[in-house]
Formats: C-alpha cells, sequence, structure tokens
C-alpha cells in the first residue's frame, strides 16, 4: 500500500517536556487508523504538528512524499490534508449553509472573489445541499452554527473537513461529549465517509476505536509505544497495563 | 444558474435561497435610502449637517468594514482618514480642484497607509492591535504638525478650492452641492460594501471574525484576507476624509486625531456593528443627539454624549441590527410563512 502522510522523527519539545518524542509514523492510502493513548500522551499535539498549528522542534512530515513541514496551514489544507477538533471550531454566527459553502469556495480556488455575491459559484447549491443531507443537517441548515444543538454541531465540525475535499482526514475525538441519544447517528456518518479519504482517528472511546479502525497506534509519553492490527493490540499485555488496564470502559 | 443541473433538488431550492438573501433589497432598505433622498428635497436648511453626517456615515462604514466584518480592532482609523483628507487637500492645491479625481487622490493614500501598516497588525492579539492603530495615528499627526510647510501644521491646511462638480455644480455655502454629492458617494460605497460583504471573500473574512483558528484549517489564508480587507477600509477612511476636505475646504491636524478615531467607533456601536447600516444609523443618531443636547445644556453634550454610549453599549450592541431585521422579518411576513410552510411540510415527509 501507499503511504499517504508520514513522520521521520517528528519531535515537539515544550520547556523540558518532551510532547511528541521522535515519532516515525506512516498512513498508508484509505486507511482507517487510529491513534490512542492515555490523557496526556500528546495525541492533540501529534495532530497539531501535522496540521501546522504548532511548528516542531525536529523531524519532518511528508504528505504524498511532499515534505510540508514548514508550509503554512491553509497550504496544507489545499494539498489534502483536513482535521476536525476535540472541541468544536464552527463559524458561530454563520449558518450551516454559508459555512459549508465558504469552505467550497475556498477550495475551488473563488475564496478571494470579492465582486460576486456568493451564491453564485455554478453547481455550489447542489454540493452544499449533499454534504447536508450527508450529515444529517437538513433540518438546521439555516441556523447559525452557534444555536445548533451540540449532536448538529458535531456532525457540521467533519462537514468541514470534509467539504475541502481531503486525502487524508485527522479526526481528533469526532465523538467526544456527544450525547448517548446522537452518538449512534455520529458513528454512523463516521464509517459512511468516503472511502477513498485516509483517515486518522484520535479517540479515548475504545467502543469506537475498535469499531472503526482497521490498525492502531499507542502513543504513550509522546512516543509510539505500540502498533498493530485492532486484534493485535487488543491483545497486547504491554496496551493494556500502560494504557486499557488504566482505563476502565465498563 | 437553472441550467446547471436538470433536476434540482428541492434542498438545494433551499440552499439557494439561503445564499441569495443577501442579494435582495428588503423593503425597510428601499424605504431607508427613499427617505435619505427624500432629505434632500425637503430639508434644504439641514444639508450642511446632513453633509456632516454622510462624511461620518462612510468613515463609521470604513470601521464596521474591519471591525464588524473582519474582527479588527481600531483605534487609529484617523490616520486613514487624515491621509485621505491632506491626500485630496494638497491635490487640490497643486494639481487640480477636481473633486471626483481628488476623491480617488483620497482613496488611493487611505489605502497604502493601511496596506503598509496592516504588516504590523497581523501580530498580537486585540490589545497589540489597539495599541498600534492607536501609534500610527499617532506618529501620521506628529509628522503633520511637523512638516507645517506642507501641510500648514497646526494652522491647518489653507488654499483648497473645489472646482465645481461635473464642471457645473459649484459646492455652495448652503451644502446643497455637498450633500448631493456626498449622499451619491455614501450611496456608492455602500452598494460596493453591501456586494463585499456578501461575497465568497466577505463570508471568508465573517469567518475568520467567528474562528481565525478554523479559518485556517479550512484553508483560508487568514493573514492576506485582513490585509485586504484592510486597505479596502483605508480606501473608505481615505474617502470619507477627502469628502470633508472637499465639503469644508479646509483640514485642521483634528483629522488625524485621536477624537476623530474615538468618534468614528462611537457612531459604529452606537449604530451596531456588522450590518453595514450601523455606522449611517450611529452618525444620524449621534449628530442628532449633539446638536439636541447642544441646544439644552451647550457645556455639557459630551456628558450626554457619554451617557449614551454607556446606555447602548449596556443594551446590547447587537440591538439595532435585531430591531431591523425583526421589522423586516414583519414586513415580509406573507411571504416568509409561505415558504416556511413548504419547508416544514418537506421535513415532514
Amino acid at each position: 500500500m501507499d503511504t499517504v502522510l508520514e513522520t521521520i522523527s517528528l519531535s515537539k519539545i515544550f520547556g523540558g517536556l518532551k510532547a511528541t518524542d521522535n515519532v516515525n509514523f506512516r498512513l498508508e492510502q484509505g486507511a482507517r487508523h487510529a491513534l490512542i493513548g492515555p490523557n496526556g500522551a500528546g495525541k492533540t499535539t501529534f495532530i497539531n504538528l501535522l496540521t501546522g498549528v504548532l511548528t516542531p522542534s525536529d523531524g519532518k512530515i511528508l504528505l504524498n512524499g511532499e515534505d510540508i513541514t514548514s508550509i503554512k496551514r491553509e497550504q496544507r489544507v489545499r494539498r489534502g490534508l483536513a482535521r476536525t477538533f476535540q472541541i468544536n471550531q464552527l463559524f458561530g454566527k454563520l449558518n450551516v449553509v454559508e459555512s459549508l459553502g465558504l469552505v467550497i469556495s475556498e477550495r475551488r480556488g473563488h475564496g478571494r472573489d470579492w465582486f460576486r455575491w456568493a451564491g453564485t459559484l455554478p453547481g455550489i447549491e447542489d454540493e452544499i445541499a449533499s454534504l447536508i443531507s450527508d450529515f444529517g443537517l437538513e433540518d438546521v441548515f439555516d441556523h447559525p452554527c452557534s444555536g445548533l444543538p451540540y449532536g448538529k454541531q458535531r456532525l457540521l465540525e467533519i462537514a468541514l473537513a470534509i467539504a475541502c475535499r481531503p486525502k487524508v482526514l485527522l479526526l481528533d475525538e469526532p465523538a467526544a461529549g456527544v450525547p448517548e441519544a446522537d452518538r449512534h447517528e455520529v458513528l454512523s456518518r463516521l464509517s459512511a465517509l468516503p472511502s477513498d479519504v485516509s483517515i486518522l482517528l484520535i479517540e479515548h472511546d475504545m467502543d469506537l476505536v475498535f469499531n472503526f479502525a482497521e490498525k492502531i497506534s499507542v502513543l504513550v509519553s509522546g512516543a509510539l509505544f505500540a502498533e498493530g492490527t485492532v486484534d493485535e493490540i487488543a491483545n497486547d499485555q504491554r496496551v493494556k497495563e500502560v494504557y486499557l488496564g488504566g482505563a476502565d470502559h465498563g | 444558474m437553472q441550467a446547471n443541473h436538470s433536476t434540482p433538488t428541492p434542498l438545494s431550492a433551499d440552499v439557494r435561497r439561503v445564499m441569495r438573501r443577501p442579494v435582495r433589497w428588503t423593503v425597510i432598505e428601499i424605504a431607508f435610502w427613499v427617505l435619505a433622498v427624500l432629505s434632500w428635497f425637503f430639508l434644504p436648511e439641514q444639508h450642511l449637517i446632513l453633509t456632516e453626517i454622510a462624511g461620518i456615515a462612510i468613515f463609521a462604514l470604513s470601521i464596521d468594514l474591519i471591525l464588524g466584518y473582519a474582527g479588527i480592532v481600531s483605534l487609529g482609523q484617523a490616520a486613514l482618514y487624515g491621509a485621505g483628507a491632506y491626500a485630496s487637500g494638497l491635490f487640490s492645491i497643486y494639481v487640480t480642484g477636481e473633486p471626483i479625481s481628488g476623491l480617488l487622490v483620497g482613496a488611493v493614500a487611505g489605502a497604502v497607509i493601511a496596506f503598509a501598516t496592516s504588516f504590523l497588525l497581523l501580530r498580537g492579539g486585540d490589545l497589540t492591535r489597539l495599541m498600534v492603530t492607536l501609534g500610527v495615528a499617532a506618529v501620521l499627526f506628529e509628522i503633520a504638525n511637523q512638516t507645517a510647510w506642507l501641510t500648514g501644521g497646526a494652522d491647518g491646511l489653507q488654499g483648497i478650492t473645489i472646482d465645481p462638480l461635473f464642471g457645473h455644480f459649484e459646492f455652495d455655502f448652503y451644502g446643497h452641492t455637498g450633500y448631493a454629492y456626498s449622499l451619491a458617494v455614501l450611496f456608492v460605497l455602500f452598494v460596493l460594501s453591501r456586494l463585499i460583504v456578501s461575497s465568497p471573500f466577505g463570508i471568508s473574512l465573517k469567518a475568520i471574525r467567528d474562528n481565525p483558528l478554523r479559518a485556517s484549517a479550512v484553508g483560508i489564508p487568514v493573514a492576506a484576507r485582513q490585509v485586504a480587507i484592510y486597505t479596502v477600509a483605508g480606501a473608505y477612511a481615505g474617502i470619507a476624509g477627502a469628502l470633508f476636505t472637499q465639503t469644508q475646504q479646509f483640514i485642521s491636524l483634528d483629522v488625524l486625531s485621536f477624537q476623530k478615531s474615538a468618534d468614528g467607533l462611537m457612531v459604529l456601536v452606537i449604530g451596531g456593528t456588522g450590518y453595514l447600516y450601523g455606522g449611517i444609523v450611529g452618525a444620524v443618531v449621534y449628530e442628532m443627539v449633539q446638536d439636541g443636547i447642544a441646544n439644552l445644556t451647550p457645556q455639557y453634550w459630551q456628558f450626554w454624549v457619554g451617557i449614551l454610549l454607556v446606555v447602548f453599549v449596556l443594551v446590547g450592541r447587537d440591538r439595532p441590527r435585531e430591531l431591523i431585521s425583526r421589522l423586516t422579518a414583519r414586513a415580509g411576513q406573507m411571504r416568509k410563512s409561505s415558504s416556511e410552510t413548504v419547508i416544514s411540510k418537506r421535513q415532514e415527509t
């Protein structure tokens, strides 16, 4: 399989703390790959390094073989790397239609157009409409993002990333905080994501990880601790000790 | 657009309706501009103050573009206003008194200063921006003060003469030409900004205002967009300054003062940010209150304006916009209720 995203000796040091410690990681084409680890293991730091929110202290990041270590966030998005956030990051006063529309305009290279109405890009309403129905936002499409129920906000959070048409999608705890009643919907939308998008899932929820992922990497104290198939990780005694044993999900 | 897809789904049609909503002029908006035009015919003795109101409104509109739409706070918009005022004044003295080209010179001056200083704004948060804009305006003020050979310094720039508009309409003592001219410029700039804020560019600004982190995570170049709108706002402020020069035919250092920046911000906050009419509504209220209170208690008008400002901010800056959108909603109640029935029917199925 082809590698779409790779890190080589990636490190991030905050003061004396190694938040990311010499990580060599590969994400394969079409992967459903989960990154797990105890609290404070550096999972979100790792995502922030990949997407350019943080600058690594050392090491390299390759996207489809191209070194993207020092390019800007928005240029990584244009090269096909999108993410969602652990805490919803939506455009509070914009409604769902405007939010999705602006991402699509940007992707199609029309984000700078100032002498045309936003709705006049050919075919944009169809693409917005299909995202709205893919993510079950039909009944809230005209509402400002800040007023949406939490479950819908979570879905829009993912829809915004998908509107970027990413090759690689980084999902940072997509089900975090979703009320039990809405969980099923979020999970089914996640499993319906296009199969050609390679996905790295960061998650605490082991049910979700075991259902969704084909491969699992375990991060402990910023370093890669173990990597393998779902069965291998589930039966790995060392992983159980450092992680699964501590977090009882019964 | 209809030709692009043979069978538009009902959802696509709803999406299009939502996206095209800002295009349509509401009844309230049309009434507003009709009233503005009528004021020229029916309030001839008020043309001087109305000219002033139109100028302040353009100035406040320039602040709204950066604050209300891009979330950039500024205490130094006078730098851009003053640059436009002095540039157009000097242009009328040394090149030509033709007013339209003078406006363009003002716009370019404001835009150049804005562009050149925009890079200082990109670093840091709101407090940094407040201080940097304040500092830039203070520096320009002192430059204008020290280059008295060019600007007239503290005595003001004198000898400005403006040619008749289109070669025909003299700028008269009563402000008849000045008001028609100012109102026309305000309207043109308003229509342009109405398009800008609902364009893909404008919506990306609102995205940056609401969440710069997410904006960059969906591919928006945040810094470049902020530079762009700050430059546009600079042109707007420059035009407001040039209008002031042309209608007053005199400039003092006040155009670069902190008071000028603060007034513009105050006017905008009174009228409400982020719906474009705030600057105009605020300018009308501010001038009327100032005028009314000054007649009642000449010494204490600033006291009452201050009280008014505090009340407006406490009552809620979104209030004027909400009021107007509620009125608009009521005006279009029939149309809206019928289309909502269609939506709820579709959702039930």
